[in-house]
Parts: C-alpha cells; structure tokens; sequence
C-alpha cells in the first residue's frame, strides 16, 4: 500500500465505525434506529439519545487527543511527547477536582463548575509550563518536557491532598472522573467540545508546513524561514484549550496522543500534509472503538474507556521507550 | 568589487554572559566565495547562525543586499539567505529525499502548505544540481553520511537563495564525497553567482577553493584577506596558536600547509 493510499481507508474506516458502534452495545440494535427513527421507540431512543450523543464525543474527543499529540510530538521531536507528558491535562484534573471539592455546582458562562474548572486548569498548566521555558529563555525540549514533569508532579500531588481532604462522595467522583469517560445523554457535551476542536485542528491544519519542519530541528526550521517561536506559541496555544474542554467533559483519557499519531505514521508516513488528516480520522475512530469495547467487553459492567486505553497505552509506551522509532528524536 | 552581499560591522553576540563574538566586521561582494577559519571556539558557527537569524538578540550591524537583517521576516531572509548545519547530530529523519528537499520550498508556500507554481522545477533542479537524483524517493535514514550531506546541500538550492552559509560541508566525509561537494558548491557558485561562505577548519580546502578568507580568533576577526595569502606560518600561528609548515603543489602551483604542532 502506498502511503498515500491508505488515506481513503481510513477514511472509510473512520465512517464505519461511526455508523457501527451506536448500535452496539448490551443490546444490539438495528441499522434503522439510526436511519428511520421512529418517535418513542425504545430501540430509535437508545439510539439516538444515549448511543449516538456518546459515540459522537468519543469520535471528537479522540481526534482532538490525538492531533493534539500529533502537534507536541513534532514541536519537541519526540515520540513521548503528548498534552499528557507536558502537564495540560494533570492541570485540568486538578482544576475538575478543585471544583467538585469546593462543590462549584453552579453554572459559569454556560459550562458546569467542573468543566469550566478543568479548562482554567489546563490553561493555568500550560501557562505555567510556558512561563517556565520563558524564564529560561529557552524553549528547546529539555526544558519544556522537564517544565511539564514539574507541573505533573505539583498537579498529582495537589489532586492527592484535595482527595484525602475530602469526604468520602467527592472522593468517589473526582476518582471516577480521572478514570475517564463518555456517559453522557444528549448532545449537550459532544457540542460543547466540538468547537475547540474544530478550531484547534483548523490550525493545525494551516501550520502543516512549519509541522514537517520544527520536525527536523528548530534552527534547521529557522533556516527555511519558520518563525519558530512564534509558531510554537501557536501551537500550544491552539492544542491546550482543546486539550482542556476535552478532559474536563471526558476525564483524563490518556495515551490516545501517544499511540494514534504513531500508528498514522507507520501507515501514512511523517509528512503533515497526509499525517494530520489520519491521525483525526484514525484518532476518532480508536477512541470510538475503544469505548465501545471498553463498555460491552464486560457487560453489564462498563469499564471507563480511561483504564481500557490506559491497558493498551502503557505497554506502547515502553515499546516506543526500548525500541525507538528512526527519526523520531529522544530527548535531546 | 561587485554590490555587497552582506556587511556586518561590530558584530557582537553573547550567551549566557559569555562573549561569543566581539566587534566582528566585514564585507561580502555579492558572487565571491568566504572561508571562515578559525580554532575551535572561536566563533565561526555562531557567526553563521546570526547572519541566518537562528541566533538572535546580537548587537551590532548587519546589511543583507542593503537593507537591515533585522528588516527582513523569517520567510524573507529565507529567499535570500540559505544554511547546510553542521554534519552530525540526528540528521535521519523519516523523510524521502524528494519531501526532504520539498520543504526547502517552504518560504514559498501558501498556507496550508500549498505549493508554489515554481516548487517542482526548483526542487527538480536542486535535485540534479546536488546529484541526489538517483536516490531521490530513498528515506534520509538510510543514506550514508556523504550522501546526507549532498541531499541538505540540494534541500538548501531548493529555497533558490542567492547566499549560501555551510558549516563545515567536509566534515566527516571520505576524500570522493569531500572532492563531489567542493565540486557541487564550486558549480553553484560559477552557474548561478551565488555568494558562498563556508566554515571550515581545513586551510588548504580554503586555499584550494580560492576566494576570500576570514579568520576569527575567540570571536574577533583575526585576519581577512585572500585565501591564497593564508599560507603565512606568522599568520597561521597567530590564527590557530600551532604551527605550520608551507608545502608547494608541483602540479597545482598553490602554496599548502602541513601542521606541525601546538604553539605553547
């Protein structure tokens, strides 16, 4: 198959999924539920209200995740690098569990107190991320990936204390929450994520030129005329806001950066022109895939999608550690 | 003495405190060739990467066709000013030579990387000019090091500059690699009249190739003269703190010099 070949694959891949995964589930329902829905039928209702609402976000969640790790892998020349090893995310458990601690129930500018703590999280997190290469006057990858370790550590530890404060029912939830998750109903969730999403792969999608060659080395980059700093500004400014709105509506769903741009590269190769579109076609339709394992494979028990990606993640992620792919950089 | 190319006056650069390049003036007539020598430490890298705008926040002054550096945008000096790093480092990427080279055409693009009328002659001509043609849809990661080095060369001829910065080109390669890249540049030079500086710690390769030469001694201009008069043991030892001694080429003509030692 040739590298370009693939794209139209996953492609249909992608929309079979889709169409697919809302009629599986503890009971299997029929293709028409989805294509004649029939008003107060119990099959179009499953369908239409909890199914489809939730295969949706998981479609959009693991695109966003994925591209999102797909953009930090090529700014810092690393194959580890994800929203995940930089801190955006531990600083949006932190802000979700901040807010279910102090008990923010209350509406804010139309998002709940949890999702609106979790994005202020992650922007404090990436802030405090970039803030720290600032001060260093250096944005090389050491200095990014350590800032991002000392964030996580602060995040993790600060989550441990606000837990052992807390009383034993906001325990439960913000545990529950950090395992990650879709059960949603209605489209309220998938609608509130898909705007970031769109914005933050929209661009991505302009920068794929200035991608292929921060992949390459900062000066190298410089030499071919990318203004580098400025360009990864952009980047960290287009992927943490969507990054945020992402976990704080489906918890800390990790490893989806980590392994989907991955695999996209071994199918479509490194140019960005071709690696951004499958890795948000291939990075929806695992997240979707996933989930719906991750809620049938046990049944009636659903697993969170979180432990599930976190089952198959962790494995990946010493592979990519022992044996690391030509080209793709370490740390230095 | 053609136009200027480049003139820097007082150039100056620190990092971390500690003085890189000190006052460092000069001027390049567009379609000479440059040796930059020096020991190591001396500040010919560093040189290079100012005048490409990887470095920045240096003081001093410093004209590109006659108009400030700091005038031009990244994308800008690009079109004008290209750069081959120095060999080594992780230079393997997963790229085919073709894409490899595509990306030179960057300052071109529209957005969304969308190419530029002129993009497939360019990069076909740079292609050919650098003789990479024959392994052109080979990765990076499988190339020995000469040939890398030609395939960066041809990525550089991509962007259509007409100054062209090289950081040690020579480095590490075998004689046949080293002889088809002074080869390769020598052409580019006498077929297109671009301006070329190379660093390079090799005097005889700078001798060889003729043209200017200009020495930097921890980060001032020791000596800047024509590349033939380097052959100069008072010279050679004030540049380099070793000595030398001067060989002449029977067949050539030209003056060459052999180490001897460190000047203690």
């Amino acid at each position: 198959m040739t590298r370009r070949g693939w794209l139209p694959w996953l492609l249909a891949v992608s929309a079979a999924v889709l169409l697919c995964a809302p009629l599986v589930g503890g009971r299997a329902m029929p293709l028409s539920a989805l294509v004649h829905p029939v008003p107060g039928d119990a099959a179009t209702m499953i369908v239409r209200e909890i199914r489809l609402p939730r295969v949706c976000l998981a479609w959009i969640a693991g695109a966003g995740l994925a591209v999102s790790g797909m953009a930090f892998q090529a700014m810092f020349r690393n194959v580890l690098a994800t929203p995940f090893t930089l801190g955006v995310s531990s600083g949006a458990s932190l802000g979700a569990a901040v807010a279910v601690r102090l008990g923010l129930g209350t509406m804010l500018l139309g998002f709940t107190g949890v999702t609106a703590g979790a994005m202020l999280g992650a922007l404090l997190a990436t802030g405090a991320v970039y803030g720290l290469t600032r001060l260093r006057r250096d944005f090389s990858t050491v200095s990014m990936l350590l800032a991002g370790v000392a964030v996580n550590a602060l995040c993790s530890s600060l989550i441990l204390l606000i837990q052992y404060t807390a009383d034993f029912n906001d325990t439960f939830r913000i545990l529950r929450w950090l395992m990650g998750g879709f059960q949603m109903v209605g489209f309220d969730a998938a609608l509130r994520v898909l705007p970031f999403v769109l914005a933050g792969v929209g661009i991505l999608a302009a920068l794929v030129g200035e991608l292929n060659l921060l992949t390459t080395g900062e000066e190298l980059a410089a030499s071919r005329g990318v203004a580098v700093g400025r360009v990864k500004a952009v980047v960290f400014l287009a992927v943490s806001p969507m990054v945020g709105v992402i976990v704080s509506v489906c918890g800390p769903v990790g490893f989806v950066g980590l392994m989907c741009p991955h695999i996209c590269r071994l199918l479509v190769g490194a140019d960005h022109r071709r690696l951004l579109p499958a890795t948000v076609l291939f990075g929806g339709a695992f997240l979707v895939a996933c989930d719906t394992v991750a809620s049938t494979a046990f049944a009636p028990t659903e697993l969170p999608v979180g432990i599930f990606t976190a089952c198959l993640g962790g494995p990946f992620f010493l592979w990519l550690l022992l044996w690391p792919p030509v080209g793709g950089g370490d740390a230095g | 003495m053609g136009e200027p190319a480049l003139e820097v006056e007082a150039l100056s650069f620190s990092i971390r405190g500690a003085a890189i390049l000190r006052g460092v003036s000069a001027r390049v007539p567009a379609g000479e060739t440059w040796s930059i020598l020096g020991a190591n430490g001396a500040g010919k890298s560093t040189l290079l990467k100012c005048l490409m705008r990887i470095h920045t926040g240096w003081s001093g002054r410093a004209r590109l066709f006659g108009r400030e550096l700091e005038s031009y945008s990244q994308r800008e000096l690009a079109r004008r000013v290209a750069y081959v790093p120095q060999p080594g480092g992780d230079q393997r990427f997963p790229y085919t030579v073709r894409e490899f080279v595509r990306m030179g055409r960057y300052p071109y693009a529209g957005p969304f990387g969308s190419a530029h009328p002129g993009d497939r002659a360019a990069i076909d001509d740079a292609l050919a000019r650098a003789g990479v043609e024959a392994f052109a849809d080979r990765t990076l990661d499988t190339l020995s090091g000469g040939e890398r080095q030609k395939v960066f060369i041809a990525a550089a001829l991509a962007q259509g500059a007409e100054v062209l910065l090289l950081d040690e080109p020579t480095a590490f390669l075998d004689y046949r690699h080293r002889a088809e890249v002074s080869e390769i540049l020598h052409a580019i030079n006498q077929e297109s009249g671009t301006t070329i500086l190379t660093v390079t710690h090799d005097v005889n390769a700078a001798i060889v190739m003729g043209g200017h030469a200009l020495a930097l001694r921890r980060g001032e201009v020791a000596w800047c003269g024509p590349a033939e008069e380097l052959a100069c043991e008072r010279r050679l030892g004030d540049i380099f703190e070793a000595s030398f001694r001067l060989l002449d080429d029977p067949v050539t003509g030209l003056r060459l010099v052999a180490p001897q030692g460190a000047v203690r």
